[in-house]
């Protein structure tokens, strides 16, 4: 939560909305090969990339 | 209840902490001291946790940790320079990616988590910008009351130099100059382009630079190109770097090699390969261009706060051959530069910054001769520690109850050539040794650079050795008219103590040039007759005086030799144990701790060099 509120506040105060797609996207990829690291998906996660 | 802040610096190089109470700075030190590995930059856990207990403090009684940058903003730089530069700076992308999406984006919790290993709740968090932690460092702790702030460095979030103002409890920034356009940066690229590592081997360079040739074609020729190739520099000191020629915004290397060879016509010197003459007019050349822009900036600096009184702080302040030129040129009446003025530093100003600027405190200049107290800002260890020391290696030592007597003996076994070992009070902060973990040596020893070099540290014969001199004695051997109490000016040895250089002198081998006879104070004497003069007084650090004070009487000169009490790649000793396998592993002579005096020949433990030198990576 610290963490959203931090992002949140950083974009407003330095007007550069235009990255948080890019920092969402960033995030996902990132939180997507955390989940599946030695899982049975990873390899297809692998591929994809 | 006192306001506590801890200061953090961490997690690029040279981690730090320092611990303000009610605006005293009561500690600071760098974790690498600690750890025992260079330039370490893992959150400063043993750094915080000696600041604490050098208090009497926990971490439930601190405040405010303030750490000295603000990490959403880098990770901006980093997405609108890997974007600016698309598709290059994939493989770079992909490889800084997963740490700042995995670890440093989430910096607040993991400062949490760190701070929560201390023994409490973590305390609230505060993030002042690098270079305003820079320029807080700078201009707080100084002495001025008002003051033109110049901070010069790699690069911070964005910023790469400001220039400022302070004055009161305040500071104003009036210019800002941003990545990738950086003067440190640019100085690496030269580094790592002559065999040295970035962020540690720019002294080296530095050191190297009066070796090359003013007069040579060579060195005209490419002074020449990097001012017409590498970087358009403006009257007012602003510059642009062209990036065809440097790789460090989007690649993992400095500069892009194969252009440097066609500009300049010689490869990438491998680390460690022997140095031609072509490599140090190289360094001379980068040396007179960084001497230029740092004295354009200082002009603007003084244009717009029409100040006489300059501070400074960023990793460029610590080339201390452009501050001693910026000095001479009288442009300010004093100038000011922050011991610890890398980024270790930046944990001094964080907390200045939180006192002064978060909480606006009035800002009061009544310490002389500033509020660092000498540097002398880390762990001191008592006798009982170092007899502690002595039992467990078995060691034999000679115990003085008079300081005065120590320091005639040890006087008189330096100026008999011995290299004496000292280790007294509080640990420096910042990355000069200034007399507590020292080597001192004669100065008048022709021999003596020679073998602290590669005797006792083990290190490229080519580096000059720095003269810790009373600061009363100062004009007898420097041309130099006010202290210099953290060996960050060099300024010129007088010219009646110089001995003339021979005819051919510019084309004698390296080697030749270093071992001739330069002055009454050779040791001392770089080859370019220039000193890195650290003075030292009385009311600062009344040991280390008294020491060269009784050196003077036997002698009549009042400087001594003064290195850092450490071995190539290792960081400078903190503790007894540090200082004693220090001392048993290299060729010095006598080991001084506290009262304790302990003699090479006599002692019972036998270290082997190789293995002090196999745990440092060479720096």
């Amino acid at each position: 939560m610290d963490f959203l509120l931090d992002l949140w506040g950083f974009l407003k105060e330095r007007k550069k909305f235009w990255l948080l797609p890019l920092i969402v996207t960033l995030l996902l990829i990132g939180g997507l090969f955390l989940l599946t690291s030695g899982s049975a998906i990873a390899p297809f996660i692998y591929s994809m990339f | 209840m006192p306001t506590v802040f801890l200061g953090i610096s961490a997690y690029y190089h040279d981690s730090a902490a320092a611990l303000m109470v009610d605006g005293d700075i009561i500690a600071a030190a760098h974790e690498e001291r600690f750890t025992r590995k260079k330039h370490d930059s893992s959150f400063p856990l043993n750094a915080a946790k000696y600041v604490l207990r050098e208090a009497g403090l926990s971490v439930s009684d601190v405040n405010a940790a303030v750490f000295y940058d603000k990490p959403f903003l880098k990770f901006e730089r980093l997405l609108e320079t890997y974007h600016g530069f698309a598709p290059k700076g994939l493989v770079s992308f992909l490889s800084a990616m997963p740490v700042w999406m995995k670890e440093k984006l989430f910096l607040r919790k993991m400062l949490k988590n760190e701070l929560e290993k201390l023994g409490g709740k973590a305390p609230k968090l505060l993030f002042p910008e690098h270079h305003l932690s820079h320029a807080a460092s700078a201009y707080f702790p100084s002495p001025f009351k008002e003051a033109a702030i110049l901070t010069i460095d790699g690069v911070g979030e964005w910023a790469t130099t400001i220039i400022g103002h302070g004055r009161g409890n305040e500071i104003k920034i009036l210019r800002q100059l941003d990545f990738p356009h950086s003067l440190g940066l640019l100085y690496s690229a030269f580094t790592y382009y002559c065999g040295f590592k970035v962020n540690s081997g720019e002294y080296k360079l530095m050191g190297l630079a009066p070796y090359g040739n003013p007069n040579s074609e060579q060195t005209k020729k490419w002074t020449e190109l990097i001012y017409n190739e590498l970087v358009d520099i403006r009257e007012d000191g602003s510059f642009l770097l062209n990036m065809d020629y440097f790789n460090y915004a989007v690649g993992l290397t400095m500069c892009r090699d194969k252009k440097w060879e066609q500009l300049f016509g010689i490869p990438k010197r491998q680390p460690e390969t022997k140095l031609s003459q072509s490599y140090m007019n190289l360094a001379l050349a980068i040396q007179n261009v960084t001497e230029d822009i740092v004295l354009r900036l200082a002009q603007t600096t003084k244009q717009l706060t029409g100040s006489d009184y300059l501070v400074m702080a960023g990793g460029v302040a610590l080339n201390c051959v452009a501050n001693g030129k910026l000095l001479r040129t009288r442009l300010f009446r004093d100038i000011w530069i922050q011991p610890a003025a890398g980024d270790a530093g930046g944990a001094v100003g964080a907390v200045y910054a939180a006192w002064h600027l978060w909480k606006g405190h009035p800002r009061e200049t009544n310490c002389k001769p500033d509020a660092m107290k000498g540097a002398y800002l880390g762990p001191e260890f008592s006798g009982k520690e170092i007899r502690r020391t002595a039992n467990r290696y078995n060691a034999p030592f000679k115990y003085y109850d008079d300081f005065n007597m120590l320091c005639a003996d040890v006087a008189e076994l330096i100026a008999k050539g011995n290299v004496i070992g000292w280790f007294q009070g509080r640990m420096e902060y910042g990355p000069r040794a200034l007399g507590n973990r020292s080597i001192l040596g004669d100065p008048r020893d022709p021999q003596m650079q020679k073998r602290m070099n590669l005797k006792i540290k083990y290190r490229e014969g080519f580096r000059p050795f720095a003269p810790a001199v009373m600061e009363e004695d100062i004009a007898q051997y420097f041309d130099l008219d006010r202290p210099s109490p953290y060996m960050l000016l060099v300024a010129p040895v007088l010219e009646n103590r110089r001995k003339p250089l021979p005819k051919n002198y510019e084309s004698l081998d390296l080697l030749d040039r270093l071992y001739h006879l330069r002055s009454d104070i050779p040791a001392v004497t770089h080859i370019d007759y220039s000193a890195r003069v650290q003075s030292v007084s009385r009311n600062t650090n009344e040991r280390f005086w008294n020491l060269i004070s009784a050196f003077k009487k036997l002698t009549g000169f009042g400087l001594l030799v003064n290195t850092s009490f450490n071995v190539r790649g290792e960081p400078i000793v903190c503790t007894p144990d540090d200082a004693y396998r220090c001392f048993m592993s290299t060729e010095m002579d006598y080991l001084v701790m506290n009262g304790f005096l302990f003699k090479k020949e006599e002692q019972n433990w036998k270290f082997d060099k190789q293995d002090l030198l196999s745990r440092y990576e060479l720096d």
